[in-house]
This record gives C-alpha cells, sequence and structure tokens, in this order.
C-alpha cells in the first residue's frame, strides 16, 4: 500500500480512456438514440394523422354512402315508374292489338257468312228453278224470269 | 488457501501487497520479493498488477462498447446495443439531472468512470485465491520465482493509488474548467472572497485569510474523499473476503460455514460495487458541476 507511480499510470490511462469514450463511444450511440427519439417522434404524429384522416375517411364514406343510397332510391323509382308505364303501354298495344283481331276475325267472319249466303241463295234459286220447273213440267225460261229470280234472291 | 506452512498473518500480508515493479536499492530493476523491498523502491516504482487489471478491464470495457458504437442504429436495437444504450441513457439521465453547464466532456467521463470503476470493482466477485494462485503458479513455472513471492491483487480499486490517481484526474480537471469558465480572478476570488463577506474594503481584505483556509480544506478534500471513500469500500470489502477465505483452511465445518458466508457478502457486495460506481461518477458530475457554475 504505497504511494508510488502507478498513481501517475493510473492518471495517464483514465485520461486516455476518457478520451476514447468522448471520441469514440459517446457520440454514435447518443446519436442513435436521438434519431430514434426523432424516428418515434415522427412516428407517433404520423400515426395520430393517419387517425384524424381515418375518421375523415370514415366520415366521407359515410356521406358517400348516404348519397348512393339516395341515387339508388331515385333510380328504383325511376324504373318502378318506368315498368308500369311499359306495363300499360303493353297493356293499351294489346288492348288495340285485341280489337284489330278481333275485328278482322269479325270481318272475315262475316264475310264468310255472306258468301255462304250468296251460295245458299244460287242454289235456293236453282232448287226453285228446277222444282217450279218439275211442277210447271216445261222449261221456265230462265231468262224470261231472270227479273223475277232476281226479286227472290233478294229476298231470300 | 492458506496452507500449513503460512500463518494466517502472512497470508493476509500476502493477499494485501501488490506486484511491485520498480529500482532495488542496490541499483538494478526489477520485481519487489517482499513488503519491505516494495516500500524501500520508494514513488518511483508501480504496482504491475493494478496497471494489469485496471487496463484489461479499461480496454474491455472501451472494446465493448466501441462494437456497441459501431452497430448503432436509429432502427431497432438488439442484444449488446441494447445493453450500451441502457447504461448510456442512465449515466445520460444522471449527467442532465446534476451537471447544468454545457460540457461534451462530462457525459463520457461519467460514462467512463461508472463502467471502469464497476469492472475493477467486480473483480473483487472472483475468489481472493483464484487470480493470486495462479499467478504464482505462473510465476513459479514460467520464471522460477518462489510463489511466495509473487503477489498478485487483481481489484484495483484496493489501491489507493488507482483511486487516488482518478480523483486526481477529477480534481484536476474542476480546476481546470473551473479556471476556463470563470477566469483566474474568479476562482481565486471563489477560495477568498467566501464564505465571509463585507462591504468595508478593509475587513473583506482581513477576511481573506480566513475564507482562503476554509474553501482551501473543502477544495482539498474533494479529491481525497473521492478517492478513499471507493478505496476504503472497497478495501473493507476485499479484507472481509480474505477473513472468510481464512475459514476454508479451518475444517469442514468451518469451510461450509465459510462458504456459506462468502456467498451472502459477495451478493451484498454487488450492491456496494454499484453503489460505489455510482457514487464516483456522481460525485464527478457535480464537482464537474460546480466548477462550472457561479456561486
Amino acid at each position: 500500500m504505497n504511494i508510488n507511480m502507478t498513481l501517475i499510470g493510473q492518471s495517464i490511462t483514465f485520461a486516455i480512456f476518457v478520451w476514447f469514450c468522448m471520441k469514440f463511444v459517446w457520440p454514435p450511440i447518443m446519436a442513435a438514440l436521438d434519431e430514434r427519439k426523432t424516428k418515434i417522434a415522427d412516428g407517433l404524429a404520423a400515426a395520430e394523422k393517419g387517425q384524424h384522416e381515418e375518421g375523415l375517411a370514415k366520415q366521407r364514406a359515410l356521406e358517400i354512402l348516404k348519397k348512393a343510397k339516395g341515387e339508388a332510391g331515385e333510380i328504383l323509382a325511376g324504373a318502378q315508374k318506368r315498368a308500369s308505364e311499359i306495363v300499360e303501354e303493353s297493356k293499351g298495344t294489346a288492348r288495340t292489338e285485341a280489337d284489330r283481331i278481333v275485328q278482322s276475325a269479325h270481318a272475315e267472319i262475316e264475310q264468310d257468312v255472306n258468301r255462304a249466303r250468296e251460295e245458299l241463295r244460287g242454289k235456293v234459286v236453282s232448287l226453285a228453278v228446277a222444282g217450279a220447273s218439275k211442277v210447271l213440267k216445261r222449261e221456265v225460261d230462265a231468262k224470261a224470269n231472270d227479273d223475277l229470280l232476281k226479286d227472290l234472291v233478294s229476298q231470300l | 488457501m492458506a496452507s500449513e506452512t503460512v500463518t494466517s498473518t502472512e497470508y493476509i500480508k500476502h493477499h494485501l501487497q501488490n506486484m511491485t515493479y520498480g529500482q532495488h536499492p542496490d541499483g538494478h530493476w526489477g520485481l519487489a520479493h517482499s513488503a519491505e523491498q516494495a516500500k524501500e523502491m520508494g514513488f518511483w516504482a508501480i504496482h504491475v498488477d493494478t496497471m494489469f487489471w485496471s487496463i484489461i478491464l479499461g480496454v474491455f470495457f472501451l472494446w465493448l462498447f466501441r462494437k456497441a458504437a459501431k452497430r448503432a442504429t436509429s432502427g431497432q436495437p438488439s442484444g449488446l446495443l441494447n445493453f450500451a444504450e441502457w447504461i448510456v441513457e442512465f449515466i445520460d439521465t444522471s449527467v442532465r439531472g446534476s451537471f447544468t453547464a454545457k460540457n461534451n466532456l462530462v457525459a463520457p467521463l461519467a460514462l467512463t468512470i461508472f463502467v471502469w470503476v464497476f469492472l475493477m470493482n467486480l473483480m473483487d466477485l472472483v475468489p481472493v485465491d483464484w487470480l493470486p494462485l495462479l499467478a504464482g503458479w505462473v510465476g513459479s513455472t514460467m520464471f522460477g520465482a518462489d510463489p511466495h513471492h509473487v503477489f498478485f491483487k487483481v481489484v484495483p480499486t484496493t489501491d489507493p493509488n488507482a483511486t487516488i490517481g482518478m480523483a486526481l484526474s477529477v480534481f484536476f480537471l474542476t480546476i481546470f474548467y473551473s479556471i476556463k469558465v470563470k477566469g483566474l480572478g474568479g476562482f481565486v476570488g471563489e477560495l477568498t472572497l467566501q464564505p465571509f463577506s463585507a462591504k468595508n474594503p478593509l475587513i473583506k481584505v482581513a477576511f481573506i485569510p480566513v475564507n482562503f483556509f476554509l474553501e482551501f480544506v473543502s477544495l482539498i478534500a474533494k479529491p481525497i474523499s473521492l478517492a478513499l471513500r471507493l478505496f476504503g469500500n472497497m478495501y473493507a470489502g476485499e479484507m472481509i473476503f480474505i477473513l472468510i477465505a481464512m475459514m476454508f483452511s479451518a475444517g469442514i465445518g468451518m469451510g461450509i460455514f465459510g462458504g456459506f458466508l462468502q456467498l451472502g457478502w459477495a451478493i451484498f457486495h454487488i450492491l456496494i460495487i454499484t453503489l460505489q460506481a455510482f457514487i464516483f461518477m456522481t460525485l464527478t458530475i457535480v464537482y464537474m458541476d460546480m466548477a462550472h457554475s457561479e456561486h
């Protein structure tokens, strides 16, 4: 336990160690720590900003949804209206078409009836003429009685 | 362990003697073979073991932290860097807490003191006989020395030279910064014009010797208390380890008892070595702060 040169040696060693620590150890570690601190602060700020923006986006999305719902309702209403219109329209065309078909059928039937009537009339005339000639036992001059027959035909 | 041929006194003395290299009275340079020879070498001798372990530990500290510093990244830290950052942040908080001025030296100084002193103190937890026995074996087999004359003290902080050397370095730093910050006049004024002061210049001058005496004592007390506090604590702790180690040669019962005592004291000592390193660091920071601030 003598006081000797070790004291000086220790002082020199100490000085060298402190110098080395000050030059090569402390600054890089401290720089990294500081840098990380700012990084974390930035990250937190960004997170906060992100949260804020998320809120805004949610609100915006809600608005858009509302608007879309309204539009969809409008479109639906329009479509319904249009559909009923189309139905009405087709009903109308169907009705007119049906009328037209019925009318043409009527006309055809009438025509047929008329034709049949004409035919019947002709047959009746010839039958009547044949009957009459048989009754009279003589040839009735068809030409001579043409006016009479025509009159008869028109009466049938 | 104390063998039969060594008495307790010799055992303790052997453990408390540093390996000293210096000039023998007859003129040649070499290691001291006894405490008396070491004493005769006077001031111009050096404790090889103290220097060896303090440099080894200091280099280990710097190597470890330099490795961490090279890996320093602002991203995710891992392993060693995490550990280094933990200590650096702790030191940084301490420095910011007690040091108000701006000086880039103080924080690295505090870091060096804390880790270095801690590591040197930590050597106290190595069982007291291991390294001296190893040194004795190396000395006797490689250099043909008598193992009883190979002294080896592994805890540098139990050598007052080490603690006084560090305390004096801190002391000169505080004086340097005192003069640098306040000027020579300010420094001298701080030493002579307070705590007693008066409006009357004549009385003021009369107070100077009293003030100087008071302030000088308190100035000198700083490095001495700094050095002796660390030295005393570690020396006492080492002494108790040595005394416990002596129980191992006193039969199996005492040996087991001594083992428990050693374990208990070692666990308690973990607190002491950390605390002493912390106190040395904190006081250094406080002294540096005082050097930077005006009264």
